[in-house]
């Protein structure tokens, strides 16, 4: 049975210290007020209550079998991949290939590596199933303190079960731009864990440019050390079932993010993201901003955006938002925006998530100039998409994703 | 030479309250080369004429005709209305989101020639155009009207109006939130496009400070969705001095 025997792998495995299961669910959060348990007989069960308390494990055992009505999967086409999140993972290297840089090492690591587990644990199953079974991790580790860009590419991981591991380490007052970019076919779960150093400067854009049939879930995990800056880009056009989901903590004082998301989804297609940024330290910032566009019969997007303002997180500044743009019937987009906040002493917190079809207005003035409006409607999407292509900050990077989205557009013209 | 022709429109929209008739027939011929100033109190209709030339999907047309040189307009999309020559300055232009001015403007003249504009000349055209309207140049590498203050905005019109050379423009209270310094700039824009270019101009304004940039041939008084009286300049300066509530009281009472 696949669920025991990821489970007798995961136990051969040395799991490290920081990743021994959070406390019994049932345990009433301390410090908070006005939770007490109620008096209806319920056992002392008490939901979660802040984003922050979601249990967390290494461990594949310790959840349940997904069913999908759970919070994490009831987006998700979860019959469609129950080999990732109960089946048997290939845990072995595969191929990549990466741009050569200066200062930034590319390399696979052992389990005991002492990173791992720094930036995030899993909280659910996909996820621990990846990380009871991966043999070795693929470690990016950035130094120096000049801008550089490297791209590590895979296009070759082939339509087996994989679970993988990653880990992006930006040292103290280092500087880069690190593109992974995902080709090819895939059944793939995966955790990627990125670490800030004190000062760094790390931009890390996640490319899914998947075949039609892939099938990919990520976590990625960040922890941002003081003063530094972390800009995490997700762009998703191709897969089948494309589910990425960051979640960031902004660990040191002035720490900052900007989580920047882009997708275009088509017929049949499902992209997914649930984001995460819990403020964990005083005067930390962060900007979320999430632009999809939807096109064709059951093209389907989800994305999930909870920001999290800790007590300790005095002084911070968020805001998150999310765009949609429907061009066609058939199509479901879910955006839910949730805040939280346990300190009253912000700077700023907002939210904001709106999904429509064409401006109307745009399109008329567009028109006005004599533009058809098959190629309004064309600009109006691509400038829609644009806003988010042009803050990645890698000209060369947002060419080519110019071009990706004029194919995407093509495709929409053929309709 | 070019002729507009509006005979006997009647346009409504509508509104949460039900149908609103907006124009009541409303006669103007503009040729090449004349500039026409409407004039009119808040809520007259200047503005709906202004939209239903260009062919905005909010107003619906009852009756009456456009001609162009002898060819409908209203049966026109909007774009083609631009290709036969048509222009609207909007009071209010609207921002897009992640185009470029520069990609716009090419665009734009690429849909109005049929083919794109010889790269050498068309950048150096627009540079001169911007230069002109005392634009930087890093407004070429923005999104179009996205951040533009009022007058920046008005300006963009402009330079639209410059670069892509209508037959006739309608100018909707282009002078409304400029102040003085803007204005001469945007009638120096208009001015140099007619010098240029000959077309027609139908100037719609509120105020009659616009009017000492931009000379009008003939001045109409636009009330209650039509015109209620015209004349040359003269009227104008009458209007200056007495504003428009002589021709108010009727339409109030009724």
């Amino acid at each position: 049975m696949s669920a025991a025997s990821a489970l007798s792998k995961s136990a051969s495995k040395t799991v490290p210290e920081s990743s021994t299961p959070a406390a019994d669910s049932s345990t009433l959060p301390v410090g908070q007020h006005g939770i007490k348990e109620h008096s209806d007989g319920r056992f002392g069960y008490v939901p979660v209550q802040t984003r922050s308390g979601r249990f967390k494990s290494v461990n594949v055992a310790d959840f349940e079998a997904v069913t999908g009505r759970e919070a994490v999967w009831k987006h998700s086409p979860v019959a469609k991949f129950t080999d990732l999140t109960a089946g048997d993972l290939d845990g072995s290297r595969y191929a990549v290939e990466s741009t050569p840089s200066a200062d930034v090492s590319v390399e696979w690591v052992p389990r005991t590596d002492a990173r791992i587990g720094t930036a995030g644990l899993p909280e659910e199953r996909a996820a621990a199933n990846a990380w009871s079974v991966f043999d070795e991790a693929l470690a990016i580790t950035v130094s120096g303190e000049e801008a550089k860009e490297i791209t590590v590419t895979r296009s070759a991981l082939g339509n087996s079960a994989r679970g993988a591991h990653t880990i992006i380490e930006a040292r103290p007052f280092s500087q880069a731009t690190v593109i992974l970019h995902n080709t090819g076919d895939a059944r793939l779960s995966e955790n990627v864990e990125i670490i800030l150093g004190e000062s760094a400067n790390l931009t890390v854009v996640s490319l899914q440019e998947w075949d039609d049939s892939a099938v990919h879930l990520a976590n990625h995990f960040a922890s941002v050390g003081r003063d530094a800056r972390l800009k995490h880009v997700v762009v998703s056009l191709g897969g089948s079932i494309v589910r990425v989901n960051p979640s960031v903590r902004l660990a040191g004082s002035g720490s900052d993010t900007l989580l920047l998301g882009l997708y275009f989804a088509d017929a049949g297609q499902h992209l997914e993201q649930q984001v995460y940024v819990f403020h964990d330290a005083p005067k930390s910032r962060s900007r979320v901003n999430y632009k999809g566009a939807l096109q064709g019969q059951d093209a389907r997007t989800v994305w999930i955006g909870d920001v999290l303002i800790g007590h300790k997180a005095a002084g911070t500044d968020s805001y998150e938002q999310n765009r949609n743009l429907v061009l066609s019937a058939g199509t479901r987009a879910d955006s839910i925006p949730n805040l939280e906040i346990e300190t009253g002493d912000i700077v700023g917190a907002g939210h904001a998530s709106a999904t429509g079809r064409f401006d109307d207005e745009q399109l008329f003035y567009l028109q006005a100039r004599g533009i058809t409006e098959e190629e309004a409607r064309r600009l109006v999407v691509r400038g829609f998409l644009t806003e988010v292509v042009q803050q990645i900050g890698s000209p060369e990077l947002e060419a080519r994703l110019q071009l990706a989205i004029e194919a995407e557009l093509i495709g929409t013209d053929d309709k | 030479m070019s002729v507009l022709e509006i005979k006997d429109l009647h346009v409504s929209v509508e509104t949460d309250q039900g149908t609103k008739q907006i124009l009541r027939g409303v006669n103007l011929t503009i040729n090449e080369g004349e500039i026409h100033a409407i004039m009119g109190p808040n809520g007259s209709g200047k503005s709906t004429l202004a939209y239903t030339i260009a062919g905005h999907p909010k107003y619906h047309v009852e009756s009456g005709s456009i001609l162009l040189d002898g060819a409908e307009v209203l049966t026109m999309t909007v774009d083609a209305r631009a290709r036969a020559g048509l222009f609207l300055a909007m009071q209010y232009p609207i921002e897009i989101p992640g185009v470029t001015v520069t990609n716009f403007l090419r665009t734009a003249k690429t849909a109005i020639e049929g083919e794109a504009p010889p790269i050498r000349t068309w950048i150096k055209d627009v540079r001169q155009a911007m230069t002109n309207l005392r634009m930087d140049k890093t407004f070429a590498e923005r999104n179009v009207n996205e951040g533009f203050s009022g007058g920046e905005k008005k300006r963009n019109e402009i330079l639209q109006l410059e670069l892509l050379k209508p037959k006739f423009a309608v100018l909707d209270e282009t002078d409304s939130g400029l102040d003085v310094d803007a204005l001469k700039i945007v009638a120096e824009g208009v001015n140099r496009a007619k010098a240029n270019t000959g077309l027609g101009l139908l100037l719609i304004t509120h105020y009659t400070r616009i009017l000492r940039y931009i000379h009008p041939d003939f001045v109409h008084v636009f009330v209650n969705g039509r015109i209620a009286e015209q004349g040359g300049p003269e009227l104008a300066d009458r209007l200056e001095d007495e504003g428009y509530d002589r021709f108010l009281v009727p339409s109030n009472v009724g």
